[in-house]
């Protein structure tokens, strides 16, 4: 078997000389299967021909001492735009040629004016025999070359179904045109029309489908859409104008004020805001100043600024979530399982129903039997449509999995999107999650013979040696007040307890001191009673006290806060509003835990949990029968989120490690939280309809068409009309789930 | 007579389409040494439909769509949790390691079938 080769462009960056070009143009000719490797030295780009995996190719040129990274273009999706758009056209024209012959033979059958087969009109009716198979061959030939391909495989599609409809109405009319004395008089009647006619709706239906099946897609295509064609880059001091596809690794980028950010990487130079809403929801431009990140696709607002990039083509955070996205439209949950189980024996099982509707009607029908036969075998042919059943859950989460992009709620995948709307429980972390994760200095106390800055100077440099997630607040805290550190020595930590530590304060003054809480006052006998009062006040306000002791006496308090994010309480509002308990986990200390809870709202309260125990916690709501959703950081909490029905890492922008939860929430917002459950419910609730919709359609439809209730009320369905209803019935379901387009989250902001 | 005769040629097509369709399964093409497989993506089926592999053993399978529908725009391997969007006529790679046992792939309605059989 010969493997067809293609062309692979790549971005090589560290290349200075021609040296290099021989260097990584030899290691790629040396990948297996590479016919042609050219290196561009000044684009810093190689081409590869060859039957090869980019994976390979990149390999071999890091192998050789260069980065590499493929260079993608938005060319793909215009291109399948471009398709689309002239399959759309080709179906219109194909119906177009159909109805025109198929109408006027029905509308002629209907005044009475056609001849009859037998006598002067055979002529007639062997001349519409032959346009109509041109008709069949023009408009419809995918149904019969698909039913052969389909049948070699031991497979039959609705290809299938519609081309044995039409192909047995022709076959038994064209039979009743030359041979006439086959059938009793009364049964010769001919259903060209009727072959023609459905093969033009089922070519409008496929049409008006493409095209709300167009819209489905819209959310990556809206995503697509943000990375910009061009990049300004700075190459041997010019400015040059570039295709996105050339930018290289490393390349300096200029992005002036209003333009958008070509690809990922890091400011050098200048500082500007920078709306990241597109990506992230997050409706507040971020400040960007040199060695902040940038993200391709985002647009830069008021400054203008150089940036190296760093990640590029399919690297880039853009081109992950369009990936994630696409990955996720594509995945089923359970839900849609057992209608891929029908689908997978519906044809076979209606070409039986069929052939069993014309044993009763052969068997037993009234006259003209012949025609009754074939009209309600035709009909059960035409009606059953199993697009409608593969499509319902597939097409739904297409929309919702996009809607959901569109929050800046990153889905990975059907599953969790099905899980989400199930929860009944949400587990949240406390530090980084239901507050903002970056801790403050909230209140210095010192004692009568102290004053702040020494309580804080002293402070700071103790925990300057300490890798305490607290300790960076005091630090910040120092450092605004122009505080100097002090040298310290002997310093010793005390887990659960605090820190004890010698502090040089001057060549013949050192003191000794402890930084820490009340066991640690405790252990070392220091009267605290000055300011305990103040200390469980500040607690209660979800402020962390330290006390310091020098000396062996107290000098002050420290207090340090973790301040709630603006819309916690809103968002846990939301989440209470859908019927939702709200706990939070922490490995804070329970005074300060609660006094976050009361801040927010939360229902339940766990505290002093450590890290590895948060999984075990959230085992224990599990076995209560919830099913829970917890909410983290997706690296400390990983184990937590793992164990979790479903996992939501929240972040900060687009920074979040997308692959490690079920859901990534791209801004910090707990709303991203609500907002997932939100589109879950919906998009669940959607397919259901849909399985609903085709499932009843099939179920009424079939025996209605084999005739069931023509013995009672002598109604036989037109296989006309079996063709309209085929054709709609998976154009409802497309219709339908893009009536998830206009979902809205219901979310009330409020401020701080 | 001639009734005798359609109901008999009836039940006997009955059997066949069970036998055909359900029971008897079309040959499976193996997998060459190169570890890579066309596949054809055209007119309702994929080409070869059955594709028989080494279990456990790296496997590209190279899908061609020639059918502009958008039935055919993706490809899902629903147990092995992959999923690829299918550009018109242009080769896209698949590269798998599949376990031992039948893994089943289609488009997203699960009209064009194929198994990629393990072994």
């Amino acid at each position: 078997m010969t493997v067809p080769s293609h062309t692979t462009r790549l971005s090589i960056s560290g290349m200075t000389c021609a040296g290099c070009v021989s260097r990584v143009e030899t290691a790629l000719k040396n990948v297996p299967g590479v016919d042609e490797a050219l290196v561009n030295l000044v684009e810093r780009t190689a081409q590869v021909r060859g039957s090869v995996s980019t994976t390979a190719l990149i390999a071999a040129a890091k192998g050789a001492g260069y980065d590499a990274a493929e260079l993608v273009g938005a060319e793909a999706e215009q291109d399948k735009e471009a398709a689309e758009a002239a399959h759309y056209r080709a179906l219109l024209r194909q119906s177009a040629v159909a109805a025109l012959v198929g109408f006027p033979l029905m509308f002629m059958d209907w005044f009475g004016v056609m001849p009859h087969v037998h006598g002067g009109g055979q002529i007639f009716w062997i001349a519409v025999a032959v346009v109509t198979l041109g008709v069949m061959v023009y408009s419809g030939a995918r149904f019969y070359t698909g039913m052969w391909k389909s049948f070699k495989v031991h497979n039959a599609n609705m290809d299938t179904l519609i081309g044995l409809g039409t192909g047995a109405a022709w076959v038994y009319s064209t039979l009743i045109t030359f041979v006439p004395e086959v059938v009793p008089e009364a049964a010769r009647h001919v259903y060209f029309e009727a072959a023609a006619i459905i093969i033009a709706l089922i070519n409008l239906g496929s049409a008006l489908e493409t095209r709300a099946r167009g819209k489905t897609s819209q959310a990556i295509k809206r995503l697509i859409g943000l990375q910009p064609k061009t990049a300004r880059v700075i190459r041997d001091g010019q400015e040059l104008d570039i295709d996105i596809a050339q930018v290289g690794l490393d390349d300096t980028v200029r992005v002036r004020p209003g333009e958008k950010i070509p690809v990922d990487g890091v400011v050098i130079d200048g500082h500007s805001s920078v709306d990241e809403a597109m990506l992230t929801g997050e409706p507040i431009p971020v400040e960007k100043k040199v060695g902040d990140h940038v993200t391709g696709g985002t647009l830069n607002k008021t400054g203008g600024f150089l940036f190296q990039a760093k990640r590029i083509g399919k690297d880039t955070a853009l081109a992950r979530i369009v990936e994630l996205v696409r990955q996720a439209q594509n995945s089923k949950p359970a839900i849609g399982r057992l209608a891929d189980k029908i689908s997978a024996v519906f044809v076979p099982a209606v070409l039986i129903i069929a052939v069993l509707t014309f044993l009763v009607w052969f068997n037993v029908g009234p006259e003209p039997r012949a025609s009754f036969t074939l009209v309600a075998t035709m009909t059960v042919l035409i009606i059953a449509c199993p697009c409608a059943l593969g499509l319902a859950t597939p097409i739904s989460i297409m929309v919702g999995v996009g809607k959901a992009a569109e929050y800046g709620v990153l889905i990975r995948n059907g599953e969790a999107l099905q899980q989400a709307g199930k929860l009944t429980t949400v587990v949240l972390d406390k530090t980084g999650t239901v507050t903002l994760g970056r801790p403050a200095v909230t209140a210095l106390l010192p004692m009568p013979d102290w004053n702040e800055s020494d309580l804080l100077q002293i402070a700071a440099s103790v925990e300057a040696a300490s890798e305490h997630p607290l300790a960076q607040a005091m630090l910040d805290a120092a450092k605004s007040r122009g505080l100097e550190l002090l040298r310290t020595e002997n310093f010793a930590a005390v887990a659960g307890h605090g820190i004890s530590a010698h502090v040089i304060r001057s060549a013949s003054e050192k003191a000794s001191m402890l930084f820490g809480n009340q066991k640690l006052m405790d252990q070392h006998k220091v009267d605290i009673n000055a300011l305990a009062p103040r200390v469980a006040e500040l607690a209660a306000q979800a402020q962390t006290a330290m006390y310091l002791a020098v000396d062996g006496k107290l000098a002050g308090v420290v207090a340090v806060a973790d301040p709630v994010k603006d819309d916690s309480r809103a968002a846990i509002a939301r989440l209470h509003a859908i019927g939702l308990k709200v706990v939070m986990l922490t490995g804070d200390q329970l005074a300060t835990a609660r006094a976050v809870a009361q801040q927010v709202g939360v229902d339940e309260v766990i505290a002093d949990v450590l890290p590895q125990d948060k999984a075990a916690k959230v085992v224990a709501l599990q076995q209560r029968g919830e099913i829970v959703g917890m909410v983290g950081d997706g690296i400390n909490d990983a184990p937590a989120l793992a164990q979790a029905d479903v996992g939501f890492a929240i972040g900060t922008g687009t920074d979040v490690a997308m692959e490690s939860a079920d859901v990534t929430l791209m801004r910090g917002s707990l709303h991203g939280v609500a907002d997932a459950i939100a589109v879950s419910r919906a998009t669940v609730r959607n397919i259901k309809q849909n399985l609903f919709g085709a499932f009843i359609y099939n179920l009424l439809g079939i025996p209605v068409a084999a005739g069931i209730l023509y013995p009672m009320f002598g109604v036989l369905l037109n296989p006309m009309i079996a063709g309209a209803a085929m054709a709609m019935s998976s154009v409802t379901v497309v219709t339908n789930a893009n009536r998830l387009r206009t979902f809205r989250a219901q979310r009330t902001e409020v401020s701080s | 007579m001639s009734m005798l005769l359609v109901n008999v040629l009836g039940v006997g097509l009955i059997i066949f389409i069970v036998w055909w369709f359900w029971l008897s399964t079309p040959k499976a093409q193996r997998a060459l040494a190169s570890g890579v497989i066309d596949v054809r993506v055209e007119g309702g089926v994929y080409t070869p439909a059955r594709i028989e592999v080494t279990a456990g053993q790296s496997v590209t399978l190279r899908f061609l769509r020639k059918d502009p529908s958008p039935c055919a725009e993706q490809v899902v391997f629903a147990d092995l949790g992959i999923s690829h969007e299918l550009a018109l006529n242009t080769p896209q790679d698949i590269t798998l390691t599949p376990p031992v046992g039948e893994h089943p792939f289609t488009c997203q309605m699960a009209m064009y079938r194929g198994t990629l059989i393990a072994r």
